[in-house]
């Protein structure tokens, strides 16, 4: 299955340029895997000991995965996931 | 001048002063630094009392390398002694009410909002934007009125119809946006990804926030150059909050004003208290919540300063509360009923905590406590519509004795 993952500005330095990325998983946390063996560098920028950093957001089809089941939220196939920083607002 | 750099809050690396707002290594926020370093206690204070009567005063405080100004200067709102609320609230302590309802758009986000668009002008950008519950939305509308610069304003599409009408006016592009906060959050973070857009509360945050540090330093000239005992203010990003806090701290280093830190109570509203709902587990993450409460300039339900409050309100031996919708109508009418002043919602919040914080005996007897009211009445109308009467009678005495007469027998 394959989902597409949205990549900030300031992280495609560790994709080699690439605003979006091709995946397969699952849950977010195996399309993250999948993501992380491509473009090592993005695995520590944006996770710490195996979770999500705390001001790193990432949605599926705009949803925050919080409302989910965090890394194990489902992604159907040709989903989209979003990786944000969580800095924004107020 | 004294501003130094941008500096990640989580991991301290350094950014030069740019439209960035994240950490590239962390995404951890970035906050403007400074160098105080040669600032003299005394010539400083003289700078300050000789300067505007605005937020432009505290220029030395301010993240520029020149004395910046605009033609629609907040600030110096009024700090008023409120002894019939302390009164009907059943407390001895002194309690004050900063009013910065009195700002040009009627709300606090007039200071951030003068500090983002001056920014934008330094840096160069022609056209300003935003995502707002609706205060910030008029403040950005009319202050890029005011400079000139074309603005995009994002906001919930079911905000309070007097926002919408008082942001339209100024002819900016408002967007009302399908969803609740956090939604038109997110598009704006992915837009100011894509759009050579100054996004005031995204892409300028670090210098937007700057802006709530005037609070604490009016705070403390109209106190007589003193600092308040305890602070109440209401939470929904938790960054007035916590940069009321450095201003404090600012104030007390360069040793304009004497003491330590005041106790911060945050006031959230029960259908949004990610904030208080943390402080409450005894936790510093905020999980994230679904809004549903007619405080709707606080209804962020993804603090993005949240773990900070949550942080300053322990550290200052304070808490974070939250109000139902009940009490943040009576805490409206008691404002008003009191010190003559209409507040919105969100004040009905701050109020709502303030009496909750007097019932549990928290306040302290003759402790200095400021209440900052951050927004106007008349913007947040249907708030109080159920609780309005009106007495209606015929153009003749006898009509009005018939229903007045016993209550004003002379």
């Amino acid at each position: 299955m394959a989902v597409t993952v949205k990549i900030p500005t300031q992280l495609r330095a560790a994709t080699s340029g690439s605003a979006e990325l091709s995946a397969a998983g699952s849950t977010v946390g195996e399309v993250l895997d999948a993501v992380f063996a491509e473009h090592g560098d993005l695995r520590e920028r944006i996770t710490e000991g195996g979770e999500l950093r705390r001001f790193v957001n990432v949605y599926v089809g705009g949803e925050d995965i919080r409302f989910g089941d965090g890394m194990e939220t489902a992604v159907d196939d040709g989903a989209e996931v979003t990786i944000l920083p969580a800095v924004a607002g107020g | 001048m004294s501003v130094s750099n941008l500096r990640c809050k989580e991991c301290c690396a350094e950014y030069e002063l740019g439209a960035s707002y994240f950490c590239e290594q962390c995404f951890g926020p970035l906050e403007v630094t400074y160098d105080f370093s040669g600032l003299e206690a005394e010539e400083t204070r003289r700078r300050i009392q000789a300067g505007s009567g605005g937020i432009w005063r505290y220029s030395d405080f301010l993240p520029f390398d020149h004395q910046a100004g605009d033609p629609l200067e907040p600030g110096m709102t009024p700090l008023i002694r409120a002894d019939r609320l302390a009164a009907r609230i059943g407390t001895d302590a002194e309690i004050w009410i900063k009013n910065d309802a009195a700002n040009p758009t009627h709300s606090f986000k007039d200071r951030v909002v003068a500090v983002a668009i001056a920014k934008a002008l330094e840096l160069g950008y022609d056209t300003v934007a935003c995502a707002s519950t609706g205060n910030l939305a008029n403040a950005v509308a009319a202050h890029a009125a005011a400079a000139g610069l074309d603005s995009y304003v994002f906001v919930p599409s079911d905000l309070e119809e007097q926002k919408l009408l008082a942001t339209d006016i100024y002819g900016t592009n408002l967007v009302g946006v399908r969803g609740n906060y956090d939604d038109v959050n997110r598009l704006c973070t992915q837009l100011a990804d894509e759009r050579p857009w100054a996004f005031v509360n995204v892409n300028l945050r670090p210098y937007y926030a700057e802006g709530s540090k005037t609070l604490a330093y009016e705070t403390v000239e109209q106190l007589g150059w003193q600092l308040p005992d305890r602070v109440v203010s209401p939470i929904a990003s938790g960054s007035l909050f916590t940069k009321i806090a450095r201003g404090f701290e600012e104030w007390i280093e360069v040793g304009l004003v004497a003491g330590s830190l005041p106790t911060f109570n945050g006031a959230q509203a029960a259908g949004c208290s990610p904030v208080a709902t943390a402080f409450a587990d005894g936790s510093s993450v905020c999980r994230p919540q679904k809004p549903k409460t007619i405080a709707k300039s606080l209804a962020i339900g993804d603090p993005a300063d949240g773990p900070y409050a949550v942080e300053l309100a322990r550290r200052t031996g304070g808490a974070v509360d939250s109000v139902d919708d009940e009490e943040i109508r009576a805490g409206i009418r008691l404002l008003a009923e009191t010190t003559g002043i209409f507040t919105e919602t969100a004040g009905g919040v701050t109020i709502g905590v303030l009496r909750k914080l007097a019932e549990r005996g928290e306040l302290r007897s003759g402790e200095k406590v400021v209440a900052y009211i951050t927004g106007e009445g008349l913007k947040t109308l249907d708030a109080n519509r159920d609780s309005f009467s009106l007495t209606e009678i015929d153009p003749d005495p006898a009509s009005f004795e018939s229903r007045f007469g016993q209550e004003v027998a002379v």
